[in-house]
């Protein structure tokens, strides 16, 4: 069984990171299992932790009265999971929801943020990450608000 | 190059067979009349229908290359010309000019990884691709197929793509820009699934179609994971008036698109894709 550094060094967002530093992250690290249909985070609720995802796939949601739940998207095997843990009020701003079964590493935000407030290389190799993935999460949802299969494209040749 | 006896002349041909895709799209399956010889065609060409008393409109064909008794068009109802044309039953009448343009580069991919990318309607030149593609499937090594839609009502082709997976050996990634919770797969952009795609990006070749935003964006996550710019298809759409060359209506920048196209490789187009008004 491979141990959690093994798991953190193969996946994308800590693959090349210094032994030390990915030792500091393993010390906030927790092996987590999600059945379908099972939370991972809920709205409103404190963000003291994100996911990287292993394996299986986690519907990001919001609830809007009428509609029913929305999925915003999906995340999947290789994806990270929240970024709430890092900005303040450390607070989820959506629904995680299981739809398989779902393998995560959970970081403890706040012994990460106490890590990173420590040990400032950490914190600007672990920051750089994050933004990364926030940005890609940004130009995703700005080509979703495009609706670009909608109406207005023309005859495809 | 062409059905008819000049390219400029439309050749009637009959509906055989009509298939509504989703709620905007639509299938025409069209066959010329008695024992004329059928049309044969490369994956990603298009024709030029003409919809009496309404007029002409470019159409990717969507069919099986290996069946040009048939002639399989699949658009969507955008205008004019597409709504008459929508509104056709088995045994209606179209006129049709072409194969026109150049196709996806099959030659150029044998041996080699293939990433199809398709969004919204792109998928329709693609299907043809991929009945090439499965009806060789040996001669190419991992064949997959990113796809995006609006929601999940917009999918199309549905059972050829459950078909391709499970028995050609395509792997199918589907994802949606909105969806409600009864949608069980996957919610997001094509670039996000493309970064969990696992590939050969040093022996990849990357074919692209659908609204060009898109496809600018998908070519740049191919680039972002190795995949050679001369290695990356797109299939460009604009007003084919003529379809031969002439008229210069399809103009992009110094190319043709129907002459020279539809498919460019991506460093032939990477510069005026970024123009703003053409």
């Amino acid at each position: 069984m491979k141990d959690l550094e093994h798991l953190l060094r193969e996946h994308p967002f800590a693959s090349g990171l210094p032994s030390a530093a990915l030792s500091l992250l393993v010390g906030c690290a927790s092996n987590v299992q999600y059945e379908p249909g099972e939370y991972l985070f809920r709205t409103g609720e404190p963000a003291d932790r994100f996911f990287i995802l292993r394996h299986g796939e986690v519907a990001v949601e919001v609830y809007a009265a009428g509609r029913g739940r929305i999925t915003i998207e999906t995340a999947g095997e290789g994806d990270v999971l929240g970024w709430s843990w890092l900005v303040p009020p450390h607070r989820w701003l959506f629904d995680g929801r299981a739809i398989t079964l779902t393998r995560a590493i959970a970081l403890d935000g706040a012994c990460l943020r106490a890590k990173c407030e420590a040990n400032h290389d950490l914190g600007y190799e672990l920051l750089k990450r994050v933004t990364h993935v926030m940005a890609e999460r940004l130009t995703s949802a700005r080509l979703q608000v495009l609706d670009l299969y909608g109406d207005g494209s023309g005859d495809v040749v | 190059m062409t059905s008819g006896a000049s390219p400029m002349l439309p050749v009637p041909y009959r509906v055989q067979r009509r298939r509504q895709e989703s709620h905007d799209t639509f299938t025409l399956e069209l066959s010329r009349s008695g024992s004329a010889p059928g049309l044969e065609f490369a994956p990603g060409q298009f024709n030029m229908l003409y919809a009496f008393g309404a007029g002409e409109v470019p159409i990717s064909i969507s069919g099986d290359p290996a069946r040009p008794d048939v002639i399989a068009h699949t658009t969507r109802v955008v205008g004019g010309v597409t709504r008459v044309l929508s509104r056709l039953r088995r045994g209606g009448t179209v006129g049709l000019r072409g194969p026109f343009g150049n196709g996806w580069p099959l030659e150029q991919s044998r041996g080699r990884d293939v990433v199809i990318v398709a969004g919204g309607i792109g998928l329709a030149p693609l299907r043809a691709l991929l009945y090439a593609l499965t009806a060789n499937r040996g001669r190419f090594a991992r064949i997959a197929l990113v796809y995006g839609a609006r929601t999940p009502e917009d999918v199309l082709f549905g059972a050829e793509l459950e078909r391709w997976r499970t028995s050609a050996d395509v792997e199918i990634a589907v994802t949606v820009d909105r969806a409600t919770e009864s949608w069980a797969g996957r919610v997001g952009v094509v670039t996000a699934l493309l970064r969990r795609l696992s590939f050969d990006p040093a022996n990849a070749v990357g074919m692209i179609c659908g609204p060009e935003v898109m496809m600018r964006y998908a070519a740049a996550e191919l680039l972002s994971r190795g995949v050679a710019p001369d290695s990356i298809f797109l299939s460009i759409e604009r007003n084919m008036k003529c379809a031969v060359g002439h008229c210069g209506h399809c103009l992009f920048g110094p190319l043709f698109i129907c002459r020279d196209g539809p498919v460019f490789p991506y460093e032939r187009v990477e510069t005026t894709l970024r123009v703003a008004e053409l």
